[in-house]
């Protein structure tokens, strides 16, 4: 790490930084962490992607290949540009205008998919009126904080990056995300981000703490084991219950089987 | 040898009059809820006609079951691993809503609460999807006894070739049967073999084709690859399921609703021993016309002490083997040979076995001006009326015409011979020896076919209690999750509450 500040400079940053880059991020991502193992434990049952394909196909078609994929795209160019600092990028031999031409291109390339994707995913949930019963509040919570991240995110990307003059976030927002994982954060240097920059920051971190709770989880659930496993699967009749009080109907007192369909 | 027990089905068409009934208990027990509205664990369709969902025996569009790769490996008709995984954010083979039906409710209420008018007030059909008012163009069975038949049978996949010209042609004048369609529980099943997460699964002890709703994630690959459509979609829930067998009855040694209320009592449940190394390679036998004969190739002989010994060594409880040497379903499908499987050519090895229908056959050697009575006008007409014969052949022996013309023979004998001896004559076994039954197997076969005693029917042994799982039945709730629980719930989210209200209060 280069620039490691004292404890001493983050005394300089105002209070409200500190709130906003220290505190939410910190606190987002201890319900991200304990919320996703409280779901796993409790609500098995409702651990799923929530299809409605059955309802809805044409615009699924296109959209969720799109979003997904985008997404995909989107993810792998944060994680380089979040997680690799750009001593390292340039010690492979990476120029700085090289990695920026890229990953403006790429990016773009990406995001479009992504909002495009999202775009139409969200048009079918409002136009098709059988999908738009079946949204819960988790989804309202859901698409609209997805939206905004996304829509934030490129809009950073295309003010600053593609039409302005070019802002190098990976000496600012990049430098403040690490900070946080190593546990020396660093909130003075996002505070002078651009205003898009920012908001994108901060609605990611609420996206995040939302994801537990939302149809998101569905992505720890990649099923990539299924590459790997024999094609049939048996299975033995589960164990014992213990049999089920009168009124005891908590599902956590079924075993497995019991509630196959 | 490694020897599994499986819970398996047969049914006699002949005796399925079409009612519903099987349906309609089926229906009341698992999937009268919310996000199941369209979908039949049990149904029964006119045949010939186009099947729910519609055409879904037309593999080439729906992708499902397993077929032979170029170099002759059993592969499934969706595509490999790779593929299916790269289906999963739209999984192009899906059957939409559209190709089952749109479920429907009626404004029930409007018979009580509209206000004095000159009209009769009449309940509307509402959609259960959307809440709104809509038309009702299609169900689960609109054919119902060939009805609009001769705008929509044509388009049965099964009538393919230059015989169902004529069936087309002659409609007026054809023959129709009802099928009764469950999940088969196959040895071989596509569904479970696709599923992404692992979730579905054939039990070790009964054969039982389940649904794990709690490893589920809702990728629904299953439905694409069941070539019978039998796996459906849960829309509030997202996750898939399907037909249980019953299985909480079936432990308790009860059969399962369907057949216990089956009003033609055509149903026979029983077990078949089976030697599970060998499933395999049958499903992988290269020529679809001998399918049928590799499937019969798998199942055990329950009385060899071999297999018992090899049952016993595979942990197969004593009273099971008892159970697997009075089964009904190894009588028809392997002693007798008169019960055929649906669609063998879909390579799952299906454990749902059908007594193919006579009466089409009867019907039109009376309209030939035959006597049905004797043997030898029916012995002609069966081989004389190709165009039942090939229908069935094309259902259930992957278009082997030859072995259909066989099982109805056998049946044909065993009717004229049964009726001699009913009326007191001594019964002409020449007949009989033509079809290879003695005249003891004849009146041991009408016994279970005609006479039908529900102990005869129905042979299932209990899940031994050591396990007690045998319990579920007794506790009188249902083993999905309901929606709309009056209970507060400890988990809220991504959990479908009843959320369309179809009532009057919830209209828009």
């Amino acid at each position: 790490m280069n620039a490691v500040p004292t404890p001493l400079a983050a005394a300089s940053v105002s209070g409200a930084d500190l709130l906003l880059w220290v505190a939410v991020p910190y606190v987002c991502l201890a319900v991200f962490v304990v919320g996703h193992i409280w779901r796993y434990r409790q609500d098995q049952f409702g651990w799923t992607s929530r299809t409605t394909q059955l309802l809805e196909h044409r615009w699924l078609r296109w959209g969720s290949p799109l979003f997904h994929l985008g997404a995909f795209m989107v993810i792998a160019g944060h994680v380089v540009g979040l997680a690799v600092p750009d001593a390292w990028t340039e010690a492979v031999g990476v120029t700085e205008h090289a990695y920026h031409a890229t990953a403006v291109w790429a990016g773009s390339v990406a995001g479009a998919a992504m909002v495009s994707g999202l775009g139409m995913l969200c048009a079918r949930r409002l136009l098709t009126r059988s999908i738009r019963l079946g949204t819960d509040r988790s989804d309202k919570l859901l698409f609209p904080l997805l939206s905004a991240t996304v829509l934030l995110g490129i809009a950073a990307t295309a003010t600053h990056n593609v039409f302005g003059a070019g802002y190098d976030y990976r000496s600012t927002v990049s430098v403040w995300f690490r900070g946080l994982f190593v546990l020396q954060p660093q909130p003075e240097a996002i505070a002078g981000a651009p205003l898009l920059f920012r908001l994108h920051a901060l609605t990611a971190c609420l996206l995040f703490a939302a994801w537990p709770f939302t149809r998101l989880v569905h992505v720890w659930s990649a099923p990539v084991g299924y590459l790997a496993r024999p094609y049939l699967v048996y299975r033995r009749r589960a164990a014992p219950a213990p049999a089920p009080s009168a009124g005891g109907r908590g599902r956590g007192t079924a075993s497995g089987s019991r509630r196959a369909a | 040898m490694r020897v599994m027990a499986q819970v398996a089905m047969v049914m006699n068409l002949d005796k399925c009059i079409g009612c519903h009934t099987c349906s309609v208990t089926c229906k009341q027990t698992w999937t009268n809820r919310t996000g199941v509205e369209y979908a039949w664990f049990n149904n029964v369709e006119t045949k010939p006609g186009v099947g729910y969902p519609r055409r879904y025996e037309d593999q080439e569009q729906w992708k499902g079951g397993w077929m032979l790769d170029r170099r002759g490996r059993l592969v499934l008709r969706s595509g490999g691993r790779v593929k299916r995984l790269l289906s999963l954010f739209s999984n192009p083979d899906l059957p939409g809503i559209e190709d089952y039906y749109e479920p429907v409710t009626y404004d029930y209420d409007n018979l009580i609460s509209a206000p004095a008018g000159p009209d009769m007030p009449v309940a509307r059909p509402r959609s259960v999807l959307t809440g709104k008012p809509t038309a009702i163009t299609w169900g689960a069975n609109w054919e119902d006894g060939l009805g609009g038949a001769p705008e929509n049978a044509g388009a049965d996949p099964n009538l393919t070739g230059e015989w169902a010209e004529k069936v087309r042609f002659e409609f007026e004048q054809t023959f129709l049967f009802h099928l009764p369609r469950l999940c088969e529980h196959c040895l071989n099943p596509a569904c479970v073999s696709a599923c992404p997460s692992g979730a579905m699964y054939k039990r070790v002890e009964d054969g039982i084709v389940l649904v794990d709703q709690d490893r589920c994630r809702g990728w629904r690959m299953c439905v694409t690859a069941c070539p019978y459509k039998k796996v459906y979609v849960n829309h509030a829930t997202g996750k898939a399921e399907k037909c249980t067998f019953c299985f909480p009855r079936v432990e308790a040694g009860q059969p399962t609703v369907c057949s216990e209320t089956c009003v033609g009592r055509l149903r026979y449940l029983g077990l078949l021993l089976y030697d599970a190394d060998r499933v395999g390679e049958a499903a992988a036998t290269p020529g679809e016309k001998d399918l049928l004969d590799a499937q019969r190739g798998v199942f055990l002989d329950p009385n060899d002490p071999e297999v018992r010994a090899a049952a016993r060594e595979s942990g197969i409880p004593e009273d099971w083997l008892e159970a697997a040497r009075r089964s009904p379903v190894y009588d028809l499908v392997m002693r007798y040979k008169v019960a055929l499987p649906l669609h063998p050519e879909y390579r799952t090895m299906p454990m749902v076995w059908y007594v193919p229908p006579l009466s089409p056959v009867l019907d039109a050697v009376d309209a030939a001006g035959g006597d049905q009575d004797d043997p030898d006008h029916v012995f002609a007409a069966v081989t004389r009326l190709r165009i039942p014969l090939e229908y069935l052949a094309e259902l259930f022996t992957a278009g082997d015409a030859d072995m259909v013309a066989g099982v109805l023979m056998k049946l044909t004998a065993l009717r004229s011979y049964m009726r001699q001896r009913t009326l007191g004559e001594p019964g002409d076994e020449a007949a009989l020896r033509a079809v290879g039954l003695t005249a003891r197997e004849a009146e041991d076969l009408h016994r279970l076919l005609a006479v039908a005693k529900y102990a005869d029917r129905y042979v299932v042994p209990a899940a031994h209690k050591e396990d007690a799982a045998a319990l579920t039945a007794m506790e009188n709730r249902c083993p999905v999750e309901t929606s709309g629980d009056a209970e507060p719930r400890k988990v809220m989210l991504g959990i479908p509450a009843l959320r369309r209200d179809t009532t009057a209060e919830g209209r828009p």
